[in-house]
């Protein structure tokens, strides 16, 4: 039986909670790593000594409270417990995106004036080196791994297990000071700083107290049941909220283990080994995932390809309603328990998944197709929809109550209300304190009551109180004609083919759609593989004819879907080109959670998208990349332009 | 150089370079008529960073062939540790504490990386075949032993994702580190590469310049590499051995050797203006 626990006085801080942990689940694992290829464990009472050791180190250096102290890294447990050690003295933690690069973390690390870095290897601190003039109130950094760093001036350098032996050997004086910066944590103290990653403008810190953190992780695990047995894998940017409410929040309120990856290539293998029973992934994954298995079963042998195909079918017709425990006749459940035998179960553990009790998407629409087929494996797969400054959760969906096309009912304690411009407001104790030296943006977003806005356009569905999100309310436009204009429906639409990586619509005030593809290097890549399409380069392959009559197809079958929508049938794509190259967040087209940044890409791409209106067949371009040191190139292309047939309202009807 | 006193000398950025660890003295090496090295003499210094450039057919990889023990040089003598070497065979090098790689990978394409770079490791175990197939006394303790220093390398390398991989499914730049990865199980005192960056992209290259600084830098371990690309060598050379035609016509630091005018004209071209 796994403790759970109800609210209780006293524990209104993480602190609070890692030392409850540490007392009620001591020896129950808390944190795994794989180091040296093996998974290493700590218990609630080796990591509160971990963590005590290092606020002790940190109090020794001079951290005062209300301090920020930036957390940059990959999921390590150190990273976690410099998370906790930081709130433990009374500052403030604020975890930043590994992959940013230099530039971007000037403006953060200046914005919260940083006094204090912990950067978890060499990368990150010679990228925090490199901007160090530029950071007057910048005072010391620690880094984990030695690794690459001995020759460095130490003046301002810390090993982390140098500062926690320091910690370890701190005087009574010490020991009760950091006692006492506990103490006077409470609910309304902050816990964490995230930094949005802002599809428009400079990113925002957003401050989530201890009451936004606690409360929302207690709601999710009552919501889901989940325990000190269940185990999830933290793999996902330390700076994202759903990491860090997951981990720090969910983790320290009911006891489940935590597990980090041995090295980002090796998730998959070590999602495998864990086997987590609480799950989170967003669409992308597991659309990555699903390509995975399609290319790997395109190369098995027939006979497993028979099975595979006929089992498959069988779990799309009843695998569902068995999950969600609707009548199934005995037949089919008989069917159905052979097919998981053979199938289902093998398959879910090569994908690592057997063992998911509870697995979550969330951050993009999924593909009904891939939402589906994880399903139908008996993988309790649900949406939820949040945001950072909810602390995550605004709707989610109840088992047995589980759609595609939804995202749920509103979580625990929020209040939902759709405006007057049908976007989305939520009301909740997750509601984020402000955004950090930015009071105009937080009355902008949160009005006197508490009410945030959400920036989503979306309804409620009557029949079933479900919440359903049609795109950004400001996305949503008009074409020139009056016609209603919601990018986002369309583009999410051909994302769910496995070739098409990304797309952007273009629409507003404009008398019909264009649209940019992405194509999906790996899918396509394949597909020209067995096609014996020779390439050279990414930017080849995108401009095979091939490929672009294959994308023309799927844009055309895209177009026979929105033409029966009688509000976004004007959505339909007459013109349509493949990009040279892949949008990326390095060069500022996606934000860091890739959601697409569009202001930026009209402009960067300004000539291609005349090119799309003006009707010319070809356009040449050049365009700036950005490389992941952070030089930059210039690459050229000349791209074609094709044409999508277009369906006509009147056709439609003619149809029926 | 001149300055160079016994003790060794302290590169630019402020590593401290020891005494010689080898020395070759007036080596030439025939192959029947022709002569592919031709009265050679450098020393390589404890935990610097010695590259041998030249164009093709120089005699680079004979030179680094002799160092291993695979040649053995008609005349002249190699001093190890100030003392002659006799002629030993490779393994017997090995033995002293040298390890290399080669041009043209020689790893065992059907292993996987773990097993190839637990190779490296076999002038370190002393359990018997006996001991191993009983798994007696200590050879549990011995594999654990070994498997740690070969995680510690698999993980220094980063290349944890490829770890049951057989190398022959690897792309070239990562088996050349899985290459490596061997030598450094070995736990050498002189590491030889040849030719570590031939066939790789930029970024791999860059890659490898760091791998083989850091295990300079970590293990102390002096490096003599064979490398076509002149970038890379003026980058992460201490001191250059340049060859043309089996003679030396230039050693020194990287400066030194790039305003050398033999130099220039035999392997970094004329400039023509």
């Amino acid at each position: 039986m796994g403790a759970s626990f109800s609210a209780e006085d006293g524990l209104q801080s993480v602190p609070a909670l890692l030392r409850r942990n540490a007392t009620t689940l001591a020896n129950a694992p808390a944190y795994r790593e794989k180091e040296l290829g093996i998974w290493q464990t700590w218990s609630w009472s080796q990591v509160q000594e971990e963590v005590q050791a290092l606020a002790l180190g940190l109090l020794q250096l001079g951290v005062k409270k209300g301090d920020f102290i930036a957390i940059i890294g990959h999921n390590r447990p150190c990273m976690y417990w410099s998370m906790s050690a930081a709130q433990s003295v009374g500052a403030v933690p604020v975890p930043l995106y590994e992959d940013a690069v230099a530039e971007e973390m000037v403006y953060v690390l200046s914005h919260c004036s940083a006094r204090f870095v912990i950067a978890a290897d060499q990368e990150q601190v010679d990228k925090v080196i490199e901007i160090q003039d530029r950071l007057p109130q910048f005072e010391q950094m620690i880094y984990a791994d030695p690794r690459g760093l001995r020759k460095y001036n130490h003046a301002r350098l810390h090993q982390f297990s140098v500062v926690q032996d320091q910690g370890r050997a701190a005087t009574d004086a010490v020991r009760s000071e950091l006692d006492d910066r506990i103490a006077a944590l409470d609910y309304d103290s902050i816990c964490v700083m995230l930094y949005t990653s802002g599809t428009t403008g400079k990113p925002k810190g957003v401050v989530l107290s201890n009451r936004n953190i606690i409360v929302s992780a207690r709601n999710a695990c009552d919501f889901d049941n989940i325990t000190s047995n269940d185990a999830l894998l933290s793999y996902l940017p330390i700076a994202w909220v759903g990491d860090f409410i997951f981990t720090l929040g969910q983790s320290m309120w009911c006891g489940l283990c935590v597990n980090c990856p041995e090295s980002k290539e090796t998730v998959l293998s070590d999602l495998r080994e864990i086997g987590p029973s609480y799950y989170f992934a967003p669409p992308r994954i597991f659309e990555s995932m699903l390509t995975t298995v399609v290319l790997r079963m395109e190369d098995a042998s027939r006979p497993k390809q028979k099975m595979y195909e006929y089992f498959m079918a069988h779990a799309k017709n009843v695998g569902n309603d068995i999950l969600d425990g609707k009548p199934v006749s005995t037949i089919d459940r008989l069917k159905y328990a052979i097919g998981d035998f053979t199938t289902y179960a093998p398959l879910k553990n090569a994908l690592g998944l057997s063992r998911v009790r509870v697995g979550y998407t969330a951050g993009e629409a999924i593909g009904p197709e891939i939402f589906d087929f994880f399903r139908s494996l008996g993988i309790n797969l649900k949406q939820l929809y949040g945001q950072t400054e909810a602390s995550v959760f605004i709707t989610l969906q109840p088992d047995g109550e589980v759609r595609s096309d939804t995202v749920g009912v509103p979580a625990p304690d929020v209040e939902v209300k759709i405006g007057a411009n049908g976007e989305v407001y939520y009301r909740s104790p997750g509601v984020f304190v402000e955004y950090y030296k930015n009071p105009e943006s937080t009355a902008e977003t949160k009005d006197a009551d508490g009410w945030v806005a959400t920036g989503d356009a979306g309804f409620f569905e009557e029949s079933t109180g479900h919440l359903r999100i049609i795109d950004r309310a400001k996305d949503v436009a008009k074409l020139s004609n009056g016609a209603m204009f919601a990018p986002k429906f369309v583009e999410n639409k051909l994302k769910f083919y496995p070739s098409i990586l990304e797309a952007v619509v273009f629409g507003a005030a404009r008398d019909h759609c264009c649209a940019f593809i992405n194509i999906d290097l790996e899918a396509v890549g394949n597909w020209a593989e067995r096609n014996n399409i020779s390439y050279a380069s990414y930017q080849e392959l995108a401009g095979h004819p091939q490929v672009l009559d294959s994308i023309q197809g799927y844009v055309e079958e895209i177009n026979r879907q929105v033409a029966v929508d009688d509000m976004l049938s004007g959505c339909q794509i007459h013109r349509f080109l493949i990009l040279h190259k892949e949008l990326d967040a390095d060069d500022g087209e996606l934000t860091r959670t890739r959601k697409v940044r569009r202001k930026v890409i009209t402009e960067k791409f300004k000539d291609l998208v005349d090119a799309l209106y003006d009707g010319s067949q070809h356009i040449d371009t050049e365009t700036e990349v950005t490389y992941e040191d952070g030089r930059k190139g210039k690459i050229s292309a000349r791209l074609t332009i094709r044409e999508a047939a277009v369906q006509t309202p009147a056709q439609k009807v003619a149809a029926e | 150089m001149a300055d160079m006193a016994d003790a060794g000398y302290t590169t630019a950025d402020g590593r401290k370079i020891g005494g010689i660890v080898m020395e070759m003295k007036n080596i030439t090496l025939r192959f029947g008529g022709v002569v592919a090295i031709k009265d050679i003499s450098f020393d390589i210094r404890e935990g610097e960073i010695r590259a041998i450039i030249g164009p093709n057919g120089a005699g680079k990889s004979s030179m680094l062939n002799v160092i291993n023990g695979f040649y053995h040089p008609q005349e002249g003598d190699i001093f190890f540790h100030g003392k002659k070497r006799r002629s030993l065979k490779p393994y017997q090098i090995a033995e002293q504490g040298t390890a290399r790689t080669f041009q043209n990978i020689a790893l065992f394409k059907g292993m996987s990386t773990l097993d190839n770079i637990m190779t490296g490791r076999i002038t370190h175990m002393k359990t018997n075949l006996l001991d191993q197939m009983l798994w007696w006394r200590s050879a549990e303790a011995e594999e654990v032993a070994n498997r740690e220093v070969v995680e510690r390398i698999i993980d220094f390398l980063e290349i944890q994702a490829i770890r049951k991989t057989p190398v022959g499914r690897l792309p070239y730049g990562l088996q050349k580190r899985v290459e490596l990865g061997r030598a450094l199980a070995a736990e050498p005192k002189l590491l030889l590469l040849d030719e570590p960056m031939a066939g790789m992209n930029v970024e791999e290259k860059e890659d490898m310049s760091r791998f083989i600084l850091d295990v300079n830098d970590e293990f102390g371990t002096t490096i003599a590499l064979i490398e076509h690309d002149m970038g890379v060598v003026m980058d992460i050379a201490d001191r250059v051995v340049v060859m043309d035609y089996g003679k030396k016509i230039g050693d020194g630091t990287p400066s030194e050797v790039r305003a050398n005018q033999a130099v220039i004209d035999a392997y970094l071209g004329v400039a023509h203006d």
